[in-house]
């Protein structure tokens, strides 16, 4: 078996170098993937579709949006999936585990320096994480980016202090309602386009419900909307994992 | 003609994208451990993301210089005047200046899936730790098919 491993290994690794030789130069501008006609009509039409300046954004939430959709909807199913798997309702022992919650950790008192500094840090990164939400039309950013860090800020919480402390501030109802409604955010964005008589996710539409602006206005504004979306949904999802893996399950008495 | 070593200094990102997915690859087929393989599975996602990055990378070479003397900016992301004109003008836009933004698109996207495909496969995992004992998997194997030792 282990032979038989090491020969499809190194069979696949010898023809992925044997076509590598085919490959274009690093950062060649000529190459295949930077020379299409999609790529061109990207980089030249963002600015005159969507007014946004980052390419990437709008090819994320306006020209591939369903892609974009359906990858959000992908991180609330893996939040949930976890809680179907993991999750452990013990009601009985609940009260007993409460008890040692309130009392303090061992070796809290050797946690000055991680505590100060996580509660000084944890109030920026929040900051920043906005920051990168709002700035993805014109900087790399965006509802991912953002998500995340918004996501490790609530574990810097629950690895510097303990897992009960961050659930106080992210507990479990907030973080599903959260995953779902992100999801929620991005669909009615597209469905309200419907509503309004476009197809779905034409955010053109929007300049319908938006006081004076054009419909490439209404498309910015409507990509900034389904990045909030990704945005909670991924900082919802974030924590669930955690926070379901560091505590078996039981969102009680982490690590 | 040129030489394989010429070849291999030209693409090193091609080979060290080959080789990460050679280890990830070997660690999912042959490791017995889950955790083992779960690393394995993290290896050879990174390799893909790593694939992809450096085929969208357009660094522009010698032949392409500012429009105004300064470098040129190989993000998708447009400069402020540049993007100005664009909206009246989209030809204005030399397309071979930046790089392409649908392989950073794909990989945004793959980085996070890719978390919350580990995320589910850990807590798969610690599930079967919970009801084994062990992440080994021929010694999970071994209690599925005698499951009279299974209750300790």
């Amino acid at each position: 078996m282990r032979a038989f491993g090491l020969i499809i290994v190194l069979l696949t690794g010898g023809l992925l170098l044997w076509g590598v030789r085919d490959f274009p130069l690093f950062g060649a501008a000529d190459s295949p993937a930077n020379g299409g006609v999609v790529t061109a009509y990207y980089l030249q039409h963002t600015m005159q579709d969507a007014r946004v300046p980052n390419a990437v954004t709008t090819v994320l939430a306006d020209y591939r949006s369903y892609d974009t959709m359906f990858e959000t909807a992908v991180i609330f199913t893996a939040g949930i999936a976890i809680f179907a798997i993991l999750r452990v309702f013990d009601d009985r022992g609940g009260r007993r585990l409460r008890k040692s919650q309130d009392a303090p950790v061992k070796g809290d008192q050797y946690r000055i320096i991680v505590g100060t500094t996580s509660r000084l840090l944890i109030a920026p990164i929040q900051l920043f994480a906005l920051y990168v939400l709002v700035h993805g039309h014109h900087s790399p950013g965006g509802g991912f980016q953002g998500g995340v860090i918004i996501g490790a800020s609530f574990l810097l919480l629950a690895v510097a202090r303990n897992l009960q402390t961050s659930l106080d501030r992210f507990p479990e109802r907030r973080f599903l309602a959260m995953g779902a409604g992100g999801v929620l955010i991005y669909a009615g964005t597209g469905l309200l386009c419907m509503l309004l008589g476009r197809n779905f996710l034409d955010y053109g539409a929007l300049q319908a419900v938006l006081p004076a602006t054009g419909p490439e206005m209404a498309r910015s504004h409507g990509i900034f909307a389904v990045e909030i979306g990704v945005a909670v949904t991924v900082s919802a999802s974030m924590f669930a994992v955690y926070a379901m893996l560091a505590s078996r399950g039981r969102l009680k008495d982490g690590l | 003609m040129p030489t394989p070593f010429q070849i291999l200094l030209h693409n090193f990102n091609y080979v060290c994208y080959v080789v990460l997915l050679m280890i990830g690859l070997h660690a999912m087929i042959t490791k017995r451990n889950l955790i083992k393989k779960l690393i394995g599975m993290s290896v050879f996602s990174t390799a893909i993301i790593l694939f992809y990055v450096s085929i969208g990378v357009n660094n522009g070479g010698d032949m392409l210089a500012g429009h105004d003397g300064r470098p040129v900016g190989n993000i998708p992301v447009l400069e402020h005047g540049i993007g100005h004109d664009a909206i009246t003008h989209p030809e204005t836009i030399d397309p071979r200046r930046y790089a392409n933004p649908l392989p950073h698109v794909l990989m945004l996207t793959a980085i996070v899936v890719g978390v919350a495909t580990l995320g589910v496969a850990l807590a798969i995992t610690q599930r079967v730790f919970q009801d084994y004992g062990t992440l080994e998997e021929d010694e999970i194997l071994a209690q599925l098919n005698n499951p009279q030792e299974n209750d300790d």
